[in-house]
This record gives C-alpha cells, sequence and structure tokens, in this order.
C-alpha cells in the first residue's frame, strides 16, 4: 500500500522551498517521491517492536565546544561576496509579511 | 476568578526569549556581543556558507540547565530540530531550535503575591540576525529594501513557554518582573528588556465568565518594557471583547504593538499559514546531562529572589517589628533585585535600624548597586547609626552615603568632607525659637493644629541651617514649644 505523492504535494513541497517547476518536473518528482515514499514503507514493514526511534545514525551524545571566541570572518570579505551591501550590511529586497 | 470586563474573563500565556550570557555564539565561536558594529561577529557557521558545520557551546546549555532548574522544571535528555523558513534574518534558511524535545520541562514560577504560573517548556534556540527596514518610513509594509546585520544571528536563546495561567495584565507584569529576577540571578542573562536580551509575547484570549473553553487566541509582540506588555494585553483583551460583543469572531493570528498609537494590528502575511517542515538537525547529535552534572548545576543555584525576598523582609521585621510590610514592598523587590540584600541584611543583624537601612538600600545605594554590593557593611552601619541617633540629618546621611559609594571613603572622611560637624540641639533650639518669632501666623496655626503649616516651619529652619539640622529634632523642638 505505497502513499502516492501527489502533483499538488509537489507542487506545495516546490513553493516553500522557493522552487519554480515544469510542469514536466512537477510530474517527474512525483513520481521519484512517491518512490522515496516508498522506501519507508519498507522500513514499516519491519517488525520495530521494541526499537526506541532514533533522530540519528550514529551512537553519540554531548558532543560540546568550550565557551571560547575564535576570530571570526573579515567584514568587508564577507560583504564583498552578496550581491549588494550598504552601510556594513546585507542590502536584501525588501519582505513582504511577518519575520516568522 | 477575576474578571476582565463585566461578564469576561482574561486568559494570557506568555512566550519569553532570554539571551544568554555566553561569551561566544551557540553554535560557532564568533563574540555573543550586543551593540558592536554590524557584521563583525560573523563566521562561515552564522552565515550558513556551504560546507561549515555547528559544534555545541557547553557553557549555553550549562546556563539553559541553570535556568531550567531555578524555574522548577525537569531537565530531559533532548536534541535539536530545523525550523525552515525563507526570511532574511537567517542566512540559513532554517533556524535550529527544539521542537519535541526540550532540555527543560514543566516548571512553574510563584509570583510575590502567592499566585503560581506553570512553565510548559524552556527550551535552546539560536537567536535571528537583526533587518532594519529602509525607505517607507522604516515600515515593513512600505520598505524598499531591507538592511541585515547578523552579529546577533547564532546567539544563544532560552525561550520559557508559561502555561496559559495568567489571568490579569498585573499578574503577566508580575510573571515576566519575577522571571527577569529568576533570570538575572542564575546568572545566565543580563534581563535587560529594552536592550532585546528579554523578548515577551503575549498570546491572548477571552471568554464568557464561568465557561471552560479557552476562546480563540491572539499572538501579540514588539512589547519592549513591562508597561506596554500590561498595556497591549488590556487593549487586546478589550478589542477581542467588543468584537465578539459585536457578534463577530476573533481570528487567530499574530497582532503588532505599536507603542505610539496604544494599539495592536495584524501582520497580515500575504503568505499561506507557515508550515515550519521540522525535522531533526542532522549536524548535531542529542544532549543526554548525566544525574551528576544536573545535581552539580542545581548545587550551584545562587538563591532566588523569592527567598532572598523572605529573608530580607524576616530581618527588617525583626529589627522594625511595627513595620507596614505593604509599604515596604517595593523597596524590598529593588534592594533584592540590585542584590544589595545581603548588605541590609548584614547592617540589620550588626544592629542597624530595619526600616532605615531598607529604605537607604532601596534608594541611596540603589542608585549606585555596583559600589553598594562592595560597600563594608561596617561604614553602612556607621552611617545608619549616625543618622538614627540623630547626629546626622536625613539629607546629610545621604549625601554621606552617595560620597562613601562614590569615593570609598569612611563615613568619618565623608563627613569631614562634606562639612557635615552638624548643628547642635542647642543651637538648633536657638534657630527654631527664631523662626517661631519671625512668622507668628504660621505659629498660630501650627498651635490651632494646622499641621501643613508644620512643613514651613521645617522648611525655614532647614533653610537658615542648609539643611543641616535634623528633621526629628526640630520636630521635637517644635512640639515643645507647642506645649509650654
Ligand atoms: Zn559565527
Amino acid at each position: 500500500m505505497t502513499a502516492e505523492f501527489t502533483p499538488e504535494e509537489v507542487r506545495y513541497v516546490a513553493a516553500l522551498a522557493r522552487l519554480a517547476l515544469t510542469e514536466e518536473e512537477v510530474a517527474s518528482y512525483a513520481t521519484q517521491l512517491t518512490s522515496v515514499l516508498g522506501h519507508i514503507d519498507t522500513i514499516r514493514a519491519l517488525d520495530l517492536e521494541g526499537v526506541a526511534p532514533t533522530s540519528h545514525a550514529f551512537a553519540l551524545e554531548n558532543v560540546f565546544r568550550e565557551d571560547e571566541v575564535i576570530e571570526g570572518l573579515d567584514r568587508d570579505e564577507v560583504l564583498a561576496q552578496a550581491p549588494a551591501a550598504e552601510d556594513g550590511r546585507f542590502r536584501v529586497p525588501s519582505i513582504l509579511g511577518e519575520a516568522p | 476568578m477575576t474578571e476582565i470586563a463585566p461578564g469576561w474573563e482574561l486568559t494570557v500565556g506568555l512566550e519569553v526569549h532570554c539571551e544568554l550570557q555566553s561569551a561566544t555564539k551557540l553554535f560557532c565561536g564568533c563574540a555573543n556581543a550586543f551593540g558592536q558594529t554590524p557584521n563583525t561577529n560573523v563566521c562561515p557557521v552564522c552565515l550558513g556558507l556551504p560546507g561549515s558545520l555547528p559544534v555545541l557551546n557547553r557553557t549555553a546549555v550549562e546556563f539553559a540547565m541553570r535556568i531550567g532548574l531555578a524555574l522548577n522544571c525537569h531537565v530531559e535528555p533532548s536534541i535539536f530540530h530545523r525550523k525552515n523558513y525563507f526570511y532574511p534574518d537567517m542566512p540559513k534558511d532554517y533556524q535550529v531550535s527544539q521542537y519535541d524535545e526540550p532540555i527543560n520541562l514543566d516548571g512553574y514560577i510563584e509570583l510575590p503575591s502567592g499566585t503560581r504560573v506553570g512553565i510548559e517548556r524552556a527550551h535552546l534556540e539560536e537567536d535571528t540576525g537583526k533587518t532594519s527596514h529602509m525607505g517607507g518610513g522604516g515600515r515593513i509594509h512600505d520598505a524598499d529594501y531591507s538592511l541585515v546585520d547578523y552579529n546577533r544571528a547564532g546567539v544563544p536563546l532560552v525561550e520559557i513557554v508559561s502555561r496559559p495561567d495568567i489571568t490579569s495584565p498585573e499578574d503577566a507584569r508580575a510573571y515576566v518582573s519575577e522571571l527577569r529576577s529568576i533570570l538575572v540571578a542564575t546568572g545566565a542573562s543580563d534581563g535587560r528588556m529594552e536592550e532585546g536580551s528579554l523578548r515577551v509575547d503575549a498570546n491572548v484570549s477571552v471568554r464568557r465568565s464561568g465557561t471552560t473553553e479557552l476562546g480563540t487566541r491572539c499572538e501579540v509582540k514588539n512589547m519592549n518594557s513591562l508597561r506596554s506588555l500590561g498595556r497591549a494585553i488590556e487593549y487586546e483583551a478589550a478589542r477581542q471583547i467588543e468584537l465578539l460583543e459585536d457578534g463577530g469572531r476573533v481570528v487567530q493570528e499574530t497582532r503588532h504593538w505599536n507603542e505610539n498609537t496604544g494599539t495592536t494590528s495584524s501582520m497580515r502575511s500575504k503568505e499561506e499559514a507557515f508550515d515550519y517542515r521540522y525535522f531533526p538537525e542532522p549536524d548535531l547529535v542529542s544532549i543526554a546531562p548525566s544525574a551528576e552534572w544536573v545535581t552539580a548545576v542545581r548545587e550551584a543555584l545562587p538563591p532566588m529572589p523569592s527567598e532572598r525576598r523572605g529573608k530580607l523582609l524576616a530581618a527588617v521585621r525583626s529589627a522594625s517589628p511595627d513595620v507596614d510590610e505593604h509599604a515596604i514592598a517595593d523597596q524590598i523587590v529593588t534592594v533584592v533585585d540590585l542584590g544589595i540584600d545581603a548588605l541590609v541584611v548584614a547592617a540589620i543583624a550588626a544592629g542597624a535600624d530595619g526600616r532605615l537601612a531598607l529604605a537607604r538600600g532601596a534608594n541611596e545605594a540603589a542608585s549606585r548597586p555596583e559600589d553598594a554590593r562592595a560597600l563594608k557593611v561596617e561604614s553602612f552601619v556607621e552611617l545608619l547609626h549616625l543618622e538614627s541617633s540623630g547626629k546626622l540629618s536625613a539629607t546629610q546621611a545621604k549625601s554621606v552615603l552617595a560620597a562613601i559609594l562614590e569615593s570609598g571613603a569612611t563615613p568619618a572622611e565623608a563627613i569631614a568632607k562634606l562639612g557635615f560637624e552638624g548643628v547642635d540641639d542647642a543651637a538648633l533650639a536657638v534657630i527654631v525659637d527664631g523662626i517661631i518669632g519671625a512668622n507668628p501666623q504660621e505659629w498660630q496655626r501650627f498651635v490651632e493644629g494646622d499641621e501643613k503649616v508644620a512643613q514651613f516651619l521645617l522648611g525655614q529652619v532647614m533653610k537658615q541651617t542648609k539643611g543641616q539640622a535634623n528633621g526629628r529634632v526640630v520636630a521635637e523642638l517644635l512640639a515643645l514649644r507647642k506645649g509650654a
């Protein structure tokens, strides 16, 4: 019972990721993403009784760095990489709507 | 439950973002500093450059644990998630935050009034950069373009989410005030609301009195003081009540508090509802503090403000049993907030007048808190004795205290330098008699019981002695003459 990734869902996810897709691409990604869901179904079919969910593939925890200042990047060099800068800051198009 | 308006009850939950005072950012070694030249504390990690990897700051984790434990939470094993959205304040296009497995869960704060407000969670996340909207008078909707400074991007935050247990604007203010004091006491935050190191969002809803189902809530943002928090909640509650009484309905949305107009307005977005697509941050492993670490952090916590207020009040009360506790409540809060309580308690233990020690602590010492925390208890006690015994007038004592806080001199040195040799009682009696003789009408009114004119007579004596007379001795002299 493979779940299907519909063209509508592809368009929604593309919009969230700010991707402009052609109709051919939508159809192609719908097929590809449906097959990705198929892999999840393979895992679902396993007997996972007693297996704790995990968010990572490796058995590591508590990896820390000490709270010591490390010199960062040169501002002019950083701003030179940006499409536009003004007054020591990155210049970006005005964004309508609220900051999330 | 108290009503916010006839027939209506208010429900408020607060989300407080608190910047941590670590030396560096949450995931990189860039300095965590306020008010620096834009984009001078940036690196590949906090600029979201490809190939960079975050490494978690141990001190920030410990600060978050301190806050959680001070708020009576459980410290839990936790992980980070990515909260995905496109906005130029986050160059990575996601914010690293904690989602369904936060570091601190389920605590509470007890307000000075005794009301208990539940804490749902207190989780770690990174702050965003700062955008300034240019053109269009600085208004976001009319801006021509925006400028971005990433010095703040990646600064560690703890977001403290209360349960919707707050039922009045006063309690909301009291909650934030108490939370601020606790945060400062833990040493994890400077608690400065005006500088943005403490930011408060309020979820406000109303419902008909006696009903149990919560109304639709609006989230109000952009309050930068306790006063504007109270005003914003009052306004928003009144707006919702009017809407509902007119047969309308409240739309769940984010609203922006405008300090100048005293109103909230919808931050209507052209986009559809946000879908953050949270998923576990693959570049960071989980945090699982050992029981020993949690215990060590708990045991290292200094006494919290509520405990210190109780101790200070007990000290004042033991020295001045007839004190009006209601009248000194604000002084108690001020002295504890500024960390001068140890000085005041020690002075009282050394025999100083309780009420006087508290008053000088909450006023003169409070205006130079750092110097006051370093002041020798003996100097403070000596000064208080000079005032309570009448050797210094109140005005003189205040000047001497200000001087010793500023210069580190002893009271005797400060008195000599200021020329406060005091006015002896015999000389004062002569001056008082002179004032009585020079103001026969006022004296008559005083004799007939007009208390207001007493202030005038006292003022005349002070003028003649250049403020050096002891007000209490003058009052006694006046009463003596009146009785004679
Ligand atoms: Zn950085």
